[in-house]
């Protein structure tokens, strides 16, 4: 994968949301320290745009009129594997969060979150780091807890993908307590680097594992 | 003595012009028909509009309050009507067009118009009504056909002409009609030659009230609803369960009357023919109008589907109303205090929220009904960003049933998330729980100002004595952790009974 961003160049943002005050909301939010290049109302012209521009973050609803965010992703995916997706959503509901990030977004962060703090989110994104919201993480707790030692007997079970660490349990754990990725390093004695390379490494488990609870857990969820 | 009926205006419209000739009080009066015609007649002016001198004056018949209703009187409830109606044997003939009389009903008002209209007894038109039912049934389908054609006095129009613009009753109507005829045909056929002398009058009276039933207004839709009773009574208004019984019994019944009448006296060549013919004729029938049954019954199904339909849609516009509109409504009154719009707008979107995904009615999360760790942490949420105008970020891991070792955890976590709220000057406070197999944590965060645990003196009530001590007395802990210009965590840790609890299934945060 490239690295189309260096620290010092304004990471190329696209806008995917169907409410056009949203789509101005949060263009004016990220002024001049990002460059959108583009927005779309929907997953077809999502689709065509993003293969056009070609952005390094497309910052993606996960709810749209023709379909889920995710149909976006994995859409793109297919052809431009370099274009990076964040999740921004004021949906709550933890199966369209988890659908997006398995989809392979980089990360979920919820509407409500303020404009530094959302071009903090995709700088880091563009950097090819992973983002989570406090609310994220306890959705990703949730989930590997849920499907929990239980069934660990089963045949497909793979320890390198179908469980958390003691460790990054312990850094989804700060998250979800409101920590910054600095201050989970300064709580841990552990650099900056390593705290992203954890989470890095739980966004790849909840994308490549192929635990069926993992899905499961996620409309289960629902129903409780 | 005004009637019931006082108040609705009477169908025609009264004219009076003034008093040109004969004594006070008589006068000559129009009657304005709604198709436009035009009647006179004389009679007495309604008391109210006698233009006497002197002593006022008293109209003859005896129930006479005085006073006219300020649209007239009703045709059927004038006061004088009655007593002309005594005075002379004859009993008078009415004028005016015949209308149903629903005031006299017993079932429809038919015979009591009737009666009206021509001065006849009502008994006597009742009798004959009910003779007339009894010889062929001519007498159900006559008044039936009155019940359908005549308008009720009062009403504008009868209800046939309602029942034109009715399509579906009208499709719903010929469809009985026309299964009935041919169920009559195969009667008649299979030798019940009795029956054809009540056919008509049967279909007329069918298809008659199937109109009535759909268009009838809901008063007589309840006399309808009385007189079916006893019928629906049989056929299982006592239960369900007698339904399918009934039919087999009917089914068999039906199979012993046409097996015995195939198998029965007559020779089979001389039956077999018309039994030919007669299948041919149904079989035309059916391949006809078939298909239109069917579709008869998909409407009344597709239009049932339409009103669930609809009653949802009302449900969800109620909803919306109460809250959403209501609290858009709001905060465009306030739209110059951020603050408070910012507060409307995340406890609306919180509850609209709690609505769509979680199944709650609104309303419903107001601390009663509280029984899980994660509603509880939900509610701590609410109320303090209600009460104190911040943001609280919950975020919850894993969910068990609440017990009191837990409760006091939860107040100590509230009374901490409060603390931050008040004194910290952070604009957000983070409010995470986590449901482990041994133990239960909580921690409240905020980037606020922070202290020096160590510089507080020891009679602090709040920290001390409604956090650490309450915590403590059911067996927990807490750790506070906070430096000037660092903000301030607060853990709290209650162990779980694991005999007692075991994670049930985790819950939104």
């Amino acid at each position: 994968m490239t690295m189309p961003a260096t620290g010092a160049a304004r990471p190329r943002v696209f806008i995917v949301d169907d409410h056009g005050l949203f789509r101005s909301g949060v263009r004016s939010e990220l002024g001049d320290r990002v460059d959108v290049v583009g927005e779309a109302d929907d997953v077809t012209p999502a689709i065509t745009l993003i293969a056009e521009c070609l952005p390094d973050v497309v910052l993606l609803d996960v709810h749209l009129p023709g379909g889920g965010g995710q149909d976006v992703v994995t859409a793109t995916k297919a052809t431009h594997p370099q274009v990076r997706f964040l999740a921004l959503s004021a949906s709550d509901a933890p199966e369209d969060v988890i659908a997006v990030i398995r989809a392979g977004a980089r990360g979920y962060v919820t509407k409500t979150i303020s404009g530094a703090e959302l071009v903090d989110a995709v700088y880091r994104v563009a950097a090819g780091d992973a983002v989570f919201s406090p609310r994220l993480a306890g959705f990703v707790l949730d989930a590997f807890a849920a499907l929990g030692p239980a069934d660990e007997g089963r045949q497909t079970f793979d320890p390198e993908l179908d469980q958390l660490t003691p460790r990054e349990r312990e850094v989804l754990r700060l998250i979800a307590r409101g920590y910054t990725y600095k201050e989970i390093a300064r709580e841990l004695f552990i650099s900056g680097k390593t705290v992203e390379s954890h989470v890095s490494s739980v966004l790849r488990k909840l994308q490549l594992s192929t635990r069926h609870q993992l899905t499961r857990w996620a409309t289960e969820r629902r129903l409780t | 003595m005004p009637g019931p009926g006082i108040g609705k205006n009477p169908h025609p419209t009264l004219i009076t012009r003034p008093a040109d000739q004969g004594s006070p009080g008589w006068r000559r009066t129009r009657l304005r028909r709604d198709d436009g015609d035009v009647e006179e007649r004389s009679g007495p002016a309604p008391p109210g509009l006698a233009d006497g001198q002197g002593e006022p004056w008293r109209p003859p018949w005896p129930d006479h309050d005085g006073a006219a209703p300020e649209d007239g009187w009703p045709r059927r409830r004038r006061p004088w009507r009655r007593w002309r109606r005594h005075q002379w044997v004859g009993r008078p003939q009415g004028s005016g067009p015949l209308r149903r009389s629903p005031e006299d009903r017993l079932v429809a008002g038919l015979a009591a118009g009737i009666a009206a209209r021509t001065g006849v007894d009502v008994t006597l038109v009742r009798l004959v009504f009910v003779v007339a039912a009894l010889l062929g049934g001519f007498g159900v389908a006559a008044y039936v056909a009155g019940w359908l054609l005549l308008p009720a006095a009062g009403a504008d129009s009868s209800i046939a002409q309602k029942a034109l613009n009715d399509r579906r009753g009208l499709a719903l109507a010929a469809g009985l009609g026309s299964l009935l005829i041919i169920l009559l045909l195969i009667a008649s056929a299979l030798g019940a030659r009795w029956l054809s002398s009540v056919a008509w009058a049967l279909v007329i009276s069918v298809v008659g009230i199937t109109l009535i039933w759909r268009n009838t207004p809901p008063d007589e839709h309840a006399v309808l609803r009385r007189l079916a009773d006893p019928v629906l009574g049989l056929a299982g208004a006592s239960g369900r369960r007698r339904r399918p019984l009934l039919r087999v019994v009917a089914s068999i019944l039906l199979l012993i009357i046409g097996l015995s009448a195939l198998l029965g006296g007559r020779s089979a060549p001389a039956l077999l023919e018309p039994l030919a013919g007669l299948l041919l004729v149904i079989t035309a029938i059916v391949i006809m109008l078939g298909p239109w049954w069917l579709r008869i019954a998909r409407d009344l199904v597709l239009e049932r589907q339409a009103r669930a339909r609809a009653e949802e849609r009302a449900d969800m516009a109620a909803h919306l109303h109460d809250s959403v509109l209501q609290t858009l409504a709001l905060i465009q009154r306030r739209a110059d205090q951020p603050q408070q719009v910012v507060q409307l707008a995340r406890a609306q979107e919180r509850e609209l929220r709690s609505w769509l995904f979680d199944g709650l009615p609104p309303g419903s999360a107001d601390g009663q009904g509280v029984t899980t760790l994660a509603g509880g942490v939900r509610l701590i949420q609410q109320e303090v960003e209600a009460q104190h105008g911040i943001t609280v970020e919950a975020v919850t891991v894993g969910d068990c049933e609440l017990d009191d070792d837990l409760n006091a955890l939860l107040a100590a976590a509230r009374e901490a998330t409060v603390n931050a709220a008040k004194w910290s000057g952070a604009p957000t406070v983070a409010l995470f729980a986590e449901v482990e197999p041994a133990e239960v944590v909580l921690f409240v965060r905020d980037r606020g100002r922070g202290f020096d645990p160590a510089a507080v003196p020891g009679d602090r009530k709040g920290l001390a004595e409604s956090i650490r001590a309450r915590v403590a007395r059911h067996g927990g802990s807490v750790t506070v952790r906070s430096a000037p210009g660092e903000g301030t965590e607060v853990s709290l840790t209650m162990p779980r009974d694991a005999g007692k609890r075991q994670p049930s299934r985790p819950a939104r945060a």
